[in-house]
């Protein structure tokens, strides 16, 4: 059953959307993401969470004079795993 | 189904959204193509009228008459950039706000780097040639740097930037073999791909 082979993490698509953003950008910021997404801070940030969890993206934080700045990555991990599902979501709907 | 389908079409969308600035405006292109036309118009009438000739070829013979062409084409050239400047980014405002996208965002910082640095190279470059008097080369060696700064710049817009960069450097290079047409390789390169360029996004992109 190919349902089975669809990546769990990617399941909401708040998460999907994290990744579709950070495929494309070298880096991604906080703020950038909610604006992008349409995500409020709390639902935001446990996204990213669950993603840095399983090990799709690091999180770099840095300050641009006083404000902390928090940069999110895809890992090289993210970047294979968002690519399988991409695959499977598009043999799922040839096959459908 | 139908919901795979739809985050398909959203991935696809968000990747497209956040790694391209979108708002930039067919009609920015317009009017920077019109507005070299006039300016264009200025240094053709100003060069019949210091020659009595009328051939649109060998206009920096004009030139060779005293300085006054030289000072008036440098002029001429600052206002054209200042006017297509101010009312290409008018447009783009305009059409930034209309989509509630923010203006001044990562990505139109990007694009500004990637356009400013070719274009301020070539400026610098384009007014040393002028210094020395090699007026014909200064003004291929816009177009050719105008290119390449699109052609950087197309990383982070519609593709269409990228394909008008690249005629421009043709142009460009084409002007530095037909000695003597610089002027008309000039009008089609700032005016008229600007004005058809900017007319096919305006109705690919804006409608």
């Amino acid at each position: 059953m190919i349902l089975e082979k669809f990546n769990k993490t990617f399941e909401s698509k708040a998460r999907l959307g994290i990744m579709s953003v950070l495929m494309v950008n070298e880096s991604v910021n906080f703020n950038s993401l909610k604006e992008l997404l349409n995500l409020t801070d709390g639902n935001l940030a446990t996204h990213v969470k669950a993603l840095e969890e399983a090990g799709y993206l690091s999180v770099q934080k840095e300050f641009i004079g006083r404000k902390p700045n928090t940069l999110y990555l895809v890992t090289a991990d993210g970047r294979k795993a968002f690519e399988d599902h991409l695959s499977v979501l598009e043999a799922f709907i040839k096959n459908s | 189904m139908n919901e795979h389908l739809e985050n398909l079409k959203e991935i696809r969308s968000l990747m497209e959204r956040s790694s391209k600035f979108l708002s930039l405006s067919g009609l920015s292109g317009i009017s920077a193509g019109i507005i070299a036309l006039v300016g264009a118009y200025f240094v053709y009438a100003k060069k019949v009228e210091i020659t009595n000739n009328s051939n649109p070829k060998g206009i920096f013979d004009a030139a060779l008459q005293g300085t006054d062409f030289k000072m008036f084409v440098f002029q001429v050239a600052c206002f054209t950039l200042i006017g297509a400047l101010i009312s290409g980014i008018y447009f783009t405002v305009r059409k930034a706000k209309k989509s509630n996208e923010k203006i001044w965002n990562n990505l139109s910082k990007k694009l500004l780097l990637n356009l400013s640095i070719p274009l301020v190279t070539g400026a610098l470059f384009s007014l040393a040639l002028v210094q020395q008097n090699m007026l014909w080369m200064a003004a291929s060696s816009t177009l050719i740097f105008y290119g390449l700064a699109l052609i950087f710049a197309s990383n982070y817009t519609v593709r269409d930037v990228f394909y008008l960069g690249l005629l421009e450097i043709v142009l460009g290079l084409l002007s530095v073999i037909f000695v003597g047409y610089t002027f008309l390789f000039w009008v089609v390169g700032f005016g008229v791909l600007h004005i058809l360029y900017g007319s096919s996004m305006y109705f690919k992109y804006d409608k």
